[in-house]
């Protein structure tokens, strides 16, 4: 695999096996020979879209409302303990 | 034959009394007892819930409830929540994962009264056209078992048409509800981006997701499309349109209806009968008051390269938050950082990491102004191609796909060739539009062909007013496949 691909491969976060690194590698790189493409047009002065419709930002009053309770929203969590999410250690 | 009932058939007969929906309800779990072991169009279902819903239809409907819905069995993409029950978007990552609530379409579909009952199978968070990359094995073509059904929603497609259930909820980011619709013989629509709540709804790539059904009949599509639209506080994308009751539109009446032929769309690798089949789709239109006009869409050959960018970049943030922490499954690992690459590499499919390792490219620090950005600025071209045309026409048809369904295997090593069967659908989520796949014949090998209108935003109303005539003039809708 390209350098610069095995660097979007570590920024996200991702572990490949020696064959799929492989695969992927080469794979992408025809598809972003095909992306390439792109260059061919002329953009100068072109907005870009983020959004087909335009938007413009929804507000409505800050009132208490229902929501997930703490249980429901962890009971899909791998690993909890006294209603907090475990992760392995980040400082020793 | 219960199960072979468009909606508005069995919701007369419900209302008839000729039928309880205990009856529609267990006549579809029949049906995926006996044909699903072939198909796979079911991750899951429970048959025990299914029935109680469906009595409560009944009970509901003694009582003299009236709703659109009402004791109806609907099967559900395995991408939208359902409070209770599991939800995999067909991945390993998610574990087993179960809704802690429900989807704004789910609950809209609950009051309107349906039964919701079982998860259809789909490529693996939705990327793919296909369904090989689902992690539970893939769906298969009903009417030829050794061919893909399309996708992503492939489930959703191959239970309508097996008669499986009597209608499904797919979603659409490039064509993922038309395509395997055309694919399998039923009719796809997706709505415009904004049209239908996305709250619930597993996020692939935000700007271009829209929920929509696949039906039997375009009549279906209008119902179904009537319920599940319309205002959510809890999208800020859903748009404040007031909802239409879209059956009215159905009045088979198109004189006079503009329908755009784009010039860009007689690409090479466009099968013969493709071709030939949406000729005489676009003929019959014309025969019944149309107007038919060529128009151009000059920036037809970048919307592939453009959607591939922008979807794949939107992918790499939402999919960020299958990390092994919050929900789904982990693979444990030393630091927090070698916990979460063992987890998405363990968890995700080769496709869904090629999409992700793809998009944090063009997204990354060196790359975002030729990649993402030059995107951006493309989509607005494309998007403009589309409000021009629709200055001049009503609708814009074209095939749903350039060709029938492939054979299971056959361009799954190959990524590029799979983009590339996208050309016809992609560009109608770059601009936000609405669309529809309505079937429009077979091959000479008896593989179901179909046609697409795209609509203008918000523009549902003649879009389904053109297919509905259409459907009224041809019986390739009510053809059915034989299964062992």
């Amino acid at each position: 695999m390209r350098e610069d691909l095995q660097h979007a491969v570590k920024l996200a976060r991702i572990e490949l096996t020696p064959e799929e690194e492989a695969r992927l590698g080469s794979q992408l790189g025809d598809i972003l020979k095909y992306i390439d493409k792109l260059n061919e047009l002329d953009v100068k002065g072109v907005e870009p879209t983020a959004h087909a419709v335009p938007l413009t930002n929804v507000l409505r009053e800050d009132q208490p409302g229902k929501s997930l309770s703490h249980e429901a929203a962890m009971r899909n969590a791998p690993q909890t303990a006294n209603g907090l999410f475990i992760v392995p250690k980040i400082v020793e | 034959m219960p199960h072979t009932l468009t909606i508005s058939q069995l919701t007369d007969k419900l209302a008839q009394g000729e039928l309880t929906s205990r009856e529609a309800t267990q006549a579809c779990l029949d049906r995926i007892a006996a044909v699903d072991g072939q198909l796979n169009a079911f991750l899951s279902h429970d048959p025990e819930d299914a029935l109680a819903q469906a009595d409560a239809a009944d009970a509901a409907r003694a009582a003299g409830e009236i709703k659109p819905l009402l004791g109806v069995p609907i099967a559900m993409k395995d991408v939208i929540a359902v409070n209770g029950h599991p939800l995999n978007c067909a991945s390993k990552i998610l574990g087993d994962f179960n809704s802690p609530y429900d989807a704004t379409v789910t609950q809209k579909l609950c009051e309107a009264g349906a039964v919701i009952f079982g998860r259809v199978n789909m490529d693996e968070f939705a990327m793919g056209s296909s369904t090989e990359n689902s992690a539970f094995g893939p769906s298969r073509n009903p009417w030829d078992t050794g061919r893909i059904p399309g996708g992503s929603s492939g489930g959703s497609a191959v239970a309508v048409v097996a008669d499986e259930c009597i209608a499904s909820i797919g979603s659409d980011t490039g064509g993922s509800i038309r395509q395997p619709a055309a694919l399998c013989g039923c009719v796809g629509l997706k709505p415009t981006y904004g049209r239908v709540s996305r709250y619930g709804l597993v996020a692939f790539a935000s700007s271009l997701d829209q929920i929509g059904p696949l039906t039997k009949d375009v009549r279906d599509a209008a119902i179904m499309l009537g319920v599940i639209a319309g205002e959510d506080q809890r999208d800020s994308t859903n748009v404040p349109e007031p909802v239409p009751d879209y059956t009215a539109a159905l009045t088979g009446d198109i004189k006079g209806l503009k329908i755009g032929l784009p010039k860009e769309y007689q690409v090479d690798g466009l099968d013969p009968e493709v071709k030939a089949a949406t000729d005489a789709a676009v003929a019959e239109l014309e025969k019944q008051g149309a107007e038919v006009k060529e128009i151009s869409l000059p920036h037809t050959e970048y919307a592939i390269a453009t959607y591939y960018i922008i979807a794949t970049a939107a992918a790499s943030a939402n999919l960020a938050r299958f990390e092994g922490v919050r929900y789904g499954a982990r693979v444990d690992g030393a630091s927090p950082e070698q916990m979460n690459r063992a987890t998405r590499g363990a968890g995700f499919g080769e496709e869904v990491k090629r999409r992700i390792i793809l998009g944090t490219y063009v997204l990354s620090s060196g790359y975002y102004d030729a990649y993402y950005l030059r995107a951006q600025k493309a989509r607005t071209l494309i998007r403009q191609d589309f409000l021009n045309a629709f200055k001049e026409v009503d609708l814009i048809a074209s095939p749903t796909t350039p060709t029938p369904a492939f054979k299971i295997g056959e361009k799954s090593g190959d990524p590029l060739q799979m983009y590339l069967s996208d050309i016809f659908t992609i560009s109608c989520n770059l601009a936000g539009l609405c669309g529809i796949s309505v079937p429009c014949g077979f091959s000479k090998e008896g593989l179901p062909l179909g046609l697409q209108l795209l609509g203008k935003p918000f523009g549902e109303p003649n879009l389904l007013r053109a297919a509905h005539a259409y459907e009224q003039a041809t019986d390739w809708h009510t053809k059915r496949p034989q299964l062992a």
